[in-house]
């Protein structure tokens, strides 16, 4: 199958007051369509800054390298308008925190709005009946007043769904999620780890990232290592598990199993409050 | 919401009488004794004793401080603020109300000046930050807060009015007489503006909301007027609202240099004149201001902030 997104040798060095510093000294991966990519690493490895680099995100201060593919057609190389309305429209997006990322002045119903409008032509009423209806979708109950909300009157778990759902309305190729389960409770985290599943199975691209070794394992059917802005390990969870390679991938798989202890404690939780 | 409002209100009770106190006090400490100034200033040949001690009566010095201070505010709160020392003719109110519109005129015209041009320049510089643009205001900024007011007025004066020949110099009437003094007194407030829109348009984009409408795609001119220009207005919404009292405080120079017939002119002859009262009530003018501007803009801040406004 031909992927939908590839990166071959992706770098990105950024030009501050101490010359050229490499954050991401290239990196290889690719994903298929209804298969999800886990990029996994520690906080700081290079994992936000490639994708940023690829998708055109970042500003002048840095400079991109290498060669980015989405469906056959090379993205280091478009204008910004033309990568524009790739973004929210062909590749979705869900960032971290789902709190900040909306502007707090601006009503809910309005900020969905904004983007629809922004990709398509459509009208007022339109643009209403499919921000309600892509609520529905995401299973958030009453989608009326949701939309009359203010980002800081909203949970973060509702918001992450809100962001996911902006992101799938516009049915995209491929869907980048980073650290898409980070600032969220246990239970919340599993929630939106069974959308991504649910996600791919409509057949759609997934790279998730996290530096959680059990996020990924959920979701993803290949897991690539970053490290120092490199990858050093790839292969599928049980690789990554019982066979890594890299002494850092190793690390992360022990610590996988206190990790473990605790989810299953959320878990066990969880059935204790719905009992 | 309404609650909130009234709990501002209530508390500014408390200031303006604070402020109209420390106001009555500072005047009261001047060691001349005010009968006898009233007196020099109404140009009694010779100042006898009986005089002194009548015009004590007529004026109620001879009563306690705090009664002198309660008769004051009570007065003040009925519009009566006393009469004019240099013409006993004329109520202090009256002085005001005449030289009042002047210098709203002018503190109008020079907000009007500062908005118009701060907000695009500073806007600008933050959009082409380190550009050719931003390195030539960033120098004129530096420039003009290191130059004081009266000495830009008189260059203005001196080239536009002198040599050009383009511009009245002093007086008042046509709003060409307006363009200088206006400019004048905008010209510290702009370079204030342009910087704190700027750096404020800078610390906004950092934030996570713009990355993030950036990943949905918005055109960008969306995301810097839309999103990051009215975040960096709302939070200089205060310091703007603050400085319309700072204006029509600040214009006392600038009106002296241009024969400008506002307060600031009646304030600086009146101390030259020693009429105390008036400089008494313009005083508390402006500490009122200050204190109904800080609130005003508070509440306003407060009703247009989603996250302060509580949904009634
Ligand atoms: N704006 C920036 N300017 C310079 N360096 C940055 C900037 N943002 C992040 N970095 C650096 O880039 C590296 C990778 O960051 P990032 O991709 O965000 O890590 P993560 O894997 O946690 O997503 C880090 O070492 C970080 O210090
Ligand atoms: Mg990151």
């Amino acid at each position: 199958m031909t992927p939908v997104f590839e990166a071959k040798e992706l770098k990105v060095s950024v030009t501050g007051r101490r010359g050229e510093r490499e954050l991401v000294k290239g990196v290889s991966f690719s994903v298929e369509p209804g298969r999800c990519l886990g990029i996994l690493g520690e906080s700081g490895s290079g994992k936000s800054m490639s994708m940023k680099g690829a998708m055109g995100l970042l500003d002048r201060s840095f400079r991109v390298s290498g060669r980015v593919s989405l469906q056959g057609e090379e993205l280091l190389t478009k204008s910004p308008e033309e990568l524009r309305r790739m973004r929210g429209g062909k590749v979705g997006m869900v960032l971290q925190n789902p709190m900040t990322c909306f502007d707090p002045l601006y009503r809910i119903g309005n900020q969905i709005g904004e983007t629809f409008a922004a990709h398509q032509g459509w009208s007022r009423a339109e643009i209403r009946s499919r921000s309600l209806e892509m609520l529905e979708r995401m299973k958030i109950r009453n989608p009326e007043e949701v939309l009359e909300k203010y980002p800081h009157q909203l949970s973060g778990g509702m918001l992450q769904r809100i962001m996911i759902g902006i992101a799938m309305a516009m049915k995209p190729a491929l869907l980048i999620a980073d650290e898409p389960t980070t600032a969220l409770d246990a239970i919340t985290q599993l929630e939106i780890l069974n959308e991504f599943i649910r996600i791919k199975e409509e057949n759609t691209a997934v790279i998730f990232i996290s530096h959680d070794l059990n996020a990924v394992s959920l979701a993803a059917d290949e897991i690539v290592v970053f490290h120092q802005g490199m990858i050093v390990d790839r292969g599928d969870f049980r690789h990554i598990l019982h066979r890594a390679k890299d002494p850092y991938t190793r690390l992360l798989a022990e610590k996988r199993t206190a990790v473990m202890r605790s989810y299953r404690r959320a878990l066990e939780g969880k059935e204790t409050i719905y009992a | 919401m309404k609650r909130y409002v009234v709990r501002r209100l209530l508390m500014a009770i408390p200031l303006l009488a604070a402020v109209s106190f420390i106001c009555f006090m500072f005047i009261n400490l001047i060691p001349s004794n005010p009968a006898e100034v009233a007196l020099r200033v109404q140009q009694m040949p010779v100042i006898t004793e009986e005089a002194v001690a009548r015009m004590e009566e007529m004026l109620g010095l001879n009563k306690p401080f705090l009664v002198r201070y309660f008769d004051w505010l009570a007065g003040c709160l009925k519009g009566d603020f006393g009469i004019s020392y240099v013409n006993p003719a004329r109520t202090v109110a009256g002085e005001l109300a005449r030289c009042l519109p002047a210098t709203l005129q002018l503190a109008a015209a020079s907000f009007a000046i500062v908005a118009v041009l701060s907000v695009p320049i500073g806007f600008l510089c933050a959009v082409y930050k380190d550009g050719w643009f931003d390195r030539i205001m960033r120098g004129v900024i530096f420039i003009s807060t290191a130059m004081p007011a009266y000495w830009v007025g008189l260059l203005l004066m001196w080239g536009m009015g002198v040599k050009l020949r383009i511009l009245p110099t002093n007086g008042s009437g046509t709003w060409r007489h307006l363009i200088l003094p206006a400019f004048t007194v905008s010209l510290s407030y702009i370079s204030t503006y342009i910087r704190l829109i700027r750096n404020n348009m800078l610390e906004n984009m950092k934030q996570d909301y713009v990355l993030y409408a950036n990943v949905r795609g918005l055109p960008q001119r969306a995301i810097l007027v839309r999103h990051i220009l009215k975040n960096s207005m709302h939070t200089c919404i205060v310091a703007m609202g603050m400085s319309i009292p700072q204006l029509i405080a600040g214009t006392i120079v600038v009106e002296n240099v241009f024969s400008w017939p506002g307060l600031g002119t009646l304030c600086i002859s009146s101390i030259f004149n020693r009429d105390y009262p008036v400089i008494q009530t313009y005083v508390l003018l402006i500490g009122v201001l200050f204190v109904v501007f800080n609130l005003l803009f508070d509440i306003l801040q407060t009703v247009s902030d989603p996250r302060l406004r509580r949904e009634e």
